[in-house]
């Protein structure tokens, strides 16, 4: 069914079964592939994009769900305010190992701060457990969190 | 953006194999697949300086560092460029990393002698290789620098990809020396630097692989894009082994983006526009299978069929003194301890990208066996191996589960039967139910105690060899060397030790390499029984250990470390403890203290976690402690959550809602303490996994008193009123 999608502020024309979920359309149809397949099943997070501003699980949204509503996706996330810190600071304090998950991680994480500018460890986790990372960066997500909101943050030593 | 919008064309359509052509109109894409994938380049263009498999200069001064080893997140590309621009002096900043092609002959790992990453070995491995070709294509720069000024090259110096002769004030860069250094001899024995010069190794520079990793741009096996490509999944028989009997595709090839369905004799898989076309047309076949004999496997066969295994007698990896009399000595006391299958779940779901033409296959994934690979697709394209390219990748994570090639195999196997390129991706539950699983083991351990130390230690390991499967020249005379390994080399000073291995084999289950290796099954089972006879001395835990250490005084150190950065012996509140485990594993010295609470419900809390290691140099010491962070972490998630069970034939577990990792609500602030060293540098990425159960299990002993013999965590053991 032809349609079309506004991604990272443009328009792309596509062809797919509104059923096809998001996910699958960036990665497959758009060859955007920065956002990740994990589970299929929203446990994950890689897959994690936003929907205007807000962090959604693309592997379960039906691309026919999106509507005129903007996606941004890690490709896209450098442009926003809250999303140029958290890239930021993730490579500040050398967050990412394989990197496979990261970029549902930073999407999550600038969804968190440009909600909440100062989040406290509560709010992390509600924001990021949603987020696993098999390397388990867990501890320096969390500093990078506080380091682009400014509330301190720290190298791991 | 990489998208093209060239229609595909009908012809590869129907070349597909389709039935109804009216049906096809409906499923015309817009667009082709986009592509995003070079070419292999190949590996030594002319005009360049390439003195050795691993450096390439050409004449602009570009300077690109071949790096042997598969990146999975454990930071050696960043490690290995460090070492090679160390000896050569290059300018660090303008390097350039690239994935190295598949060759046992240039590549290999100087410790397997093939092209393998795995056993936390890259950097011990590679250390004196990567040094000697840094400094010897220095030394070629500096006589070519020497020849064209008539001087001594003793009078010349490089640094920062430029060779400088102070005495008269000239320069020319490595780009300038590049032809001239060309035409040179390479020397046999290169002067190394005194690491007292080191300029890059232990700094904490940053990571080649991170900036594109922050922004969407590093292309994994699974992101692979190439031209005219079209999508696939499989499933293999859901009984472990099991075979293709029948299959209905009436309506799975009806539905919209589906392509091809592809029937094997182990696996059915299905070609779709992409994948989600692809997997809704899987979930739409009706599949008979023919189960096999694994049919009737059960959990419960496999411990059985172990605990039986581990009553005989093993074979002798390691004896000193008289273990019989040594263990009537004192008083004895006798322990096992259980640890279960479990799986890799590898953030990166397994795939492979397949392009065939006459007389020749390229593939695109992320693997740490490049060349095994190579030989895999070869044989199931049934082409020579030189006629196969293999184009690795970054490794959406590893943890051993990509040192096995099935993933190729099946993906060249299905991609025969179809006329276009195939991205293969399996499903996230495909994964964790066709994985090749960590063993099972039991660890059957005697000891006696005199005074306050062990005079006698009886230790047998039984369970499947990995070595016999993957690298049967490391399977001999009945000994697997991984699975004893950290037991046949353990560290406490005992007079009379025996070690013994029992081979066996499950029924069903293929068993795999799986971060921590045979190590993380012996320091689980040694570091577990060192608590409890530290118990039966009653003695500290940590002082029972360092009063059994004089052998090993790397380890000793690290473990009085620990304790004062841990706060060790300070006061704690009611059912919350503190853990240690000491470990001597992959070359690394590392002493580890978990703190943990266990609430009512037999709930595990982990609160605190410190860690000193003793790595020899530290090539980066930041990479080193993100490595112990988060192996940590991959450890403590099997401890508390990690097992696969069988029923039927079949694995139970198949995502993350039933197979849980640790997740950064239940991670607690973990400090890496590294010991300044000038020993040879040691192994780091597995260690971390190694680490944490033992020392969590002793948290909770030391918070409960229930001493837990199995892994995972039994939270009704150690609850004290029920759920």
């Amino acid at each position: 069914m032809p349609s079309s999608i506004k991604i990272n502020g443009a328009s792309h024309d596509i062809d797919v079964d509104g059923d096809t979920p998001l996910l699958w359309v960036l990665r497959d149809v758009l060859g955007m592939t920065g956002t990740k397949y994990g589970c299929g099943i929203a446990q994950c997070g890689a897959c994690t994009v936003h929907i205007d501003g807000n962090p959604v699980r693309s592997c379960v949204l039906r691309v026919g769900a999106v509507g005129d509503r903007a996606v941004t996706t890690i490709e896209g996330v450098a442009a926003t305010e809250a999303g140029a810190k958290v890239q930021k600071s993730w490579l500040d304090l050398e967050v990412i190992q394989c990197g496979y998950c990261q970029s549902g991680q930073i999407m999550s994480a600038a969804a968190l701060l440009a909600n909440n500018p100062h989040p406290d460890d509560a709010d992390i986790n509600a924001a990021m457990a949603g987020n696993i990372c098999r390397c388990g960066t867990y501890v320096r997500i969390r500093e990078a969190i506080k380091s682009a909101a400014g509330n301190g943050g720290r190298r791991q030593s | 953006m990489m998208s093209t919008c060239a229609a595909l064309s009908r012809r590869v359509v129907l070349q597909n194999g389709l039935a109804g052509g009216l049906v096809l109109a409906f499923q015309w894409p817009l667009r082709a697949a986009p592509v995003n994938e070079p070419e292999q380049q190949p590996d030594q263009p002319d005009g360049q300086f390439a003195p050795n498999a691993f450096i390439r200069i050409d004449n602009a001064g570009k300077t690109t560092l071949v790096i042997p080893q598969a990146e999975m997140g454990q930071g050696v590309y960043t490690a290995i460029a460090m070492i090679l621009a160390e000896e050569l002096d290059a300018d660090y900043a303008q390097v350039v990393i690239k994935h190295a092609p598949a060759s046992d002959k240039l590549y290999a790992n100087p410790l397997f002698g093939i092209q393998v990453t795995g056993n936390s070995n890259s950097i011990r491995s590679f250390w004196d290789k990567l040094r000697g070709a840094g400094a010897s294509a220095r030394a070629m720069l500096i006589a070519a620098a020497a020849s064209q000024w008539q001087v001594d090259a003793e009078s010349c110096n490089a640094a920062n990809g430029k060779v400088t002769h102070a005495a008269s004030n000239r320069t020319l860069t490595f780009g300038e020396l590049a032809d001239a250094a060309a035409k040179l001899p390479v020397p046999d024995k290169p002067k190394l630097k005194d690491p007292k010069d080191f300029a890059l190794i232990g700094k904490s520079l940053k990571r080649h692989d991170t900036p594109d990793k922050s922004d969407g741009k590093t292309i994994y096996g699974i992101d692979a894009m190439v031209s005219d490509m079209k999508f696939a999944t499989l499933a293999q028989c859901p009984v472990l082994g099991g075979k293709v009997k029948h299959v209905d595709a009436s309506v799975a090839k009806q539905l919209p983006g589906v392509n091809q369905i592809v029937v094997l004799d182990d696996l059915v898989a299905v070609v779709g526009d992409n994948m989600w076309a692809a997997w809704r047309g899987l979930d739409a076949l009706k599949v008979t299978w023919d189960e096999g004999p694994n049919a009737k496997i059960n959990s419960t066969d496999i411990w059985n069929g172990l605990r039986v295994e581990s009553t005989k007698n093993g074979v002798v990896a390691k004896s000193e003194g008289d273990i019989d009399k040594g263990l009537t000595q004192g008083e004895r006391f006798d322990a096992d301890y259980e640890l279960p299958l479990l799986a890799h779940a590898a953030m990166e779901p397994m795939n492979c990208t397949v392009r065939l033409t006459p007389g020749a296959c390229e593939i695109w994934t992320g693997t740490q066996v490049q060349s095994r690979c190579q030989q895999y697709a070869a044989k199931a394209a049934g082409l020579p191996v030189d006629k196969v390219t293999v184009n690795n990748h970054y490794l959406g994570g590893g943890f051993g589960r990509r040192l096995e090639p099935d993933m190729v195999e099946s993906a060249v196997r299905i991609a025969k039967q179809v006329s276009s390129p195939i991205k293969v991706v399996w499903t996230r539950e495909e994964d964790m139910q066709h994985d090749v699983y960590r063993p099972a083991y039991r660890d059957t351990i005697s000891a006696s105690l005199l005074n306050g130390k062990i005079v006698a230690w009886k230790y047998k390991v039984t369970g499947s060899s990995i070595m016999a499967r993957w690298l049967p020249p490391a399977f001999q005379k009945g000994i697997d060397i991984d699975a004893v390994d950290s037991a046949v080399d353990m560290p406490y000073d005992i007079p009379n030790k025996r070690v013994e291995y029992v081979r066996a084999e499950p029924p069903a289950v293929i068993t795999g390499f799986w971060r921590g290796v045979g190590p993380n099954n012996n320091v689980f089972a040694i570091e577990s029984f060192m608590d409890e006879l530290a118990r039966k001395a009653n003695m500290d835990p940590v002082a029972f250990r360092l009063g059994m250490l004089e052998g090993t005084p790397r380890l000793k150190a690290a473990l009085k470390l620990v304790a004062e950065k841990s706060g060790w012996g300070s006061p704690l509140p009611a059912r919350v403890g503190r853990g240690v485990s000491a470990q001597p594993s992959f070359g690394s010295f590392i002493a580890t203290v978990v703190e943990a609470e266990v609430d009512d419900v037999g709930g595990v809390h982990l609160r605190r976690i410190t860690c000193a290691v003793d790595t020899g140099i530290a090539v980066n010491p930041d990479t080193i402690m993100a490595q112990l962070q988060g192996g940590l972490i991959f450890g403590l998630t099997a401890a508390l959550w990690g097992e696969v069970t069988l029923e039927k034939g079949r694995v139970q577990q198949s995502n993350f809602n039933d197979y849980r990792m640790l997740r950064i609500d239940e991670v607690p602030p973990i400090d890496v303490h590294v010991i300044k060293s000038a020993e040879h540098p040691g192994g780091i990425g597995e260690t971390g996994a190694t680490a944490g159960p033992p020392a969590l299990r002793n948290a909770i002993y030391a918070a409960t008193g229930v001493p837990l013999r199995r892994l995972p965590i039994d939270r009704a053991a150690i609850a004290v009123k029920k759920v």
